[in-house]
């Protein structure tokens, strides 16, 4: 982080606000540590507090102020969000939700994309259009029709309305984005690979979708965060206990125990926090380059 | 070559089943949803129909009207965060740690992939008075800007619910700024420079224009996301004290399952979508101009 203080004034200084140049060189490095430090701090510290207290007990809650340290470290309460607090369940539940929901979202988006941008036809401008509606729309505009659908044919016990349901709210935006990136990719490959004899279908197989693989991924990586973190759907079809994903189970949390079991909830919420932290750090380079490259820029 | 780019039966392969989908699960249900507006009851009562009764209902009703003030208020509070400090964390990535800010930037960006839920139910604890005050409270207390309860009252609801989706979202923000700021060439900034513009002058008159699209989309993409805000209030506050913190989401969601009135949940979900649709419009309609002048 100091490495500019150490660069070669030669590329320092042109960079720079004459202004700023001439206050001195230790205050502006000071001004600008305390400006970073102070922002990590709110960034991280509410993060820092929550795993910190999850390892406290319940006295420990009542009596002592919020910035003591707990007595003992020990997993206790991670043990009781687990197992009473049945988290493992509702983890699994959101893996059976989002898994077949992102699969079919990618290749049907993807396929889709590939025909409104590469393919020509009359009436191509008009049907991306209509896909467009679909981003804007809130959701709540086609609950009650799809959950009087699922109730009456008999879907509601099982996942299909929420992979159903994920699915299609999913689609808009990945068939959006992922006509955006083939519209990047040179047309004369695809126009070589019909004067070579290919089909559509071949050229989409072996040429469009290894060629985006990589904005495939960046979109898939958003519609995971979108299903994996969405309340709304999973609240209105998740009818069943046993179905519950992750959001609503910790939204629910305080009535596994009655009110006042902070342990094990501040446990629950650190397993999702700790979670995505783990994915974070796996994919993060990913998401901030997707996000830089993909940003709409003028 | 024509003939093969436009190969019906492909179209159909590829473009069909995601059309089909898209159709069935959203088009229909959204036609659907126009014609509740015209019914009362739901699927277990049978439902009448009531002409425009929904309507009229919806023009009287003042729960729906402080639902659409408390969305807008809402909105617009926390695009103005967003988008605000979005830029002034793209602004010191750029020009205060310039090379260096890749971990700043991956720290700041860690809370936009949290769950929201796991988020909402964390900002409770640390604005909480009992069974103890919450990390947020104690710190003021330390500082000796003493709060009671923040969730006792609309406007400390509001207050916390705002800093928990500015908080949530600014690396988001800050990121996607970052990118278009980064595309400003080098050259240009020099060229300022030399002619004498520096710190807000030259933010003001030469990073601010060139950073329009990028600000412009940020606005568009921020404002729609929070007119749908359902989640962290649901999570944070239970659209509480009272129904002070309630946005048209969650009176539409309210409306129809809890009172079991489609028709009029409905009626609520269409006035929504006119407004996220009208606002997304509006802002078009509002730049388009302005660049074109520009």
């Amino acid at each position: 982080m100091t490495d500019t203080m150490t660069a070669p004034p030669r590329k320092l200084l042109p960079s720079l606000p004459p202004a700023t140049v001439r206050r001195p060189r230790y205050a502006r490095r000071l001004i600008r540590n305390l400006l970073v430090a102070l922002l990590v701090a709110v960034e991280l510290a509410p993060l820092a507090w929550l795993l910190i207290s999850s390892f406290k007990t319940q006295s420990e809650f009542v009596n002592d102020p919020a910035w003591s340290l707990p007595g003992r470290w020990d997993l206790n309460n991670y043990a009781d969000a687990w197992t009473t607090g049945h988290v493992g369940l509702y983890i699994r539940n959101s893996l059976l939700a989002s898994v077949p929901s992102l699969a079919l979202t990618i290749v049907l988006g993807t396929a889709a994309g590939f025909a409104l941008e590469v393919m020509i036809w009359r009436g191509r401008h008009q049907v991306l259009l209509v896909f467009l509606v679909g981003i804007m729309v809130p959701s709540q505009m086609i609950l009650l029709p799809l959950f009087r659908v699922y109730f009456q044919s008999g879907l509601s016990g099982t996942m299909w309305p929420l992979i159903i349901t994920y699915t299609a709210v999913g689609l808009p935006l990945t068939v959006f984005m992922m006509a955006t990136y083939f519209r990047a990719v040179p047309r004369e490959m695809f126009e070589a690979a019909t004067l070579d004899g290919a089909g559509m279908l071949t050229a989409f197989w072996r040429i469009g979708f290894p060629v985006v693989r990589n904005a495939v991924l960046t979109v898939a990586l958003v519609q995971f965060f979108f299903i994996w973190n969405d309340l709304l759907v999973s609240l209105t079809f998740t009818t069943d206990d046993e179905l519950r994903t992750i959001q609503v189970g910790l939204l629910n949390f305080t009535g596994q125990y009655g009110e006042t079991a902070y342990g094990p909830l501040f446990a629950a919420i650190s397993i999702n926090v700790v979670g995505a932290l783990v994915l974070y750090l796996l994919i993060n380079q990913r998401i901030i380059k997707g996000l830089t490259a993909g940003a709409v820029k003028g | 070559m024509r003939s093969v780019l436009g190969d019906r039966r492909a179209l159909a392969v590829l473009l069909g089943p995601a059309l089909l989908v898209y159709t069935l699960v959203m088009l229909v249900p959204m036609g659907w949803s126009l014609g509740y507006t015209f019914f009362k009851g739901n699927v277990i009562e049978g439902f009448t129909f009531g002409g425009f009764g929904n309507f009229e209902k919806l023009w009287h009703d003042s729960q729906a009207h402080s639902a659409l003030w408390f969305t807008f208020k809402y909105a617009i509070a926390v695009s103005i965060g967003q988008v605000l400090c979005g830029y002034l964390l793209a602004l010191l990535y750029v020009f205060v740690l310039r090379k260096s800010s890749a971990v700043v930037r991956t720290l700041v960006f860690f809370p936009v992939i949290l769950p929201t839920v796991a988020v909402a139910l964390m900002f409770q604890k640390l604005f909480a008075v009992a069974p103890q005050n919450g990390l947020a409270n104690a710190a003021l207390d330390g500082l000796g800007l003493h709060h009671g309860d923040w969730f006792a009252s609309a406007g400390g609801s509001f207050v916390v619910l705002v800093v928990m989706d500015v908080w949530r979202s600014m690396g988001f923000y800050g990121v996607l700024i970052f990118a278009g700021l980064v595309d400003i060439p080098d050259e240009t900034l020099e060229s300022a420079r030399l002619d004498g513009a520096t710190g807000w002058r030259l933010i003001r008159h030469i990073v601010l224009p060139l950073s329009a699209p990028v600000l412009l989309s940020s606005v568009v993409f921020s404002i729609n996301g929070t007119l749908k805000v359902f989640d962290s209030v649901l999570a944070l506050t239970n659209g509480g004290p009272g129904s002070d913190t309630t946005p048209l989401t969650l009176y539409m969601f309210r409306t129809a399952f809890s009172y079991g009135d489609y028709g009029y949940g409905s009626t609520i979900a269409s006035l929504l979508t006119v407004v996220c649709l009208g606002v997304t419009l509006v802002i078009f309609r509002f730049s388009r101009r302005d660049l074109t002048k520009g």
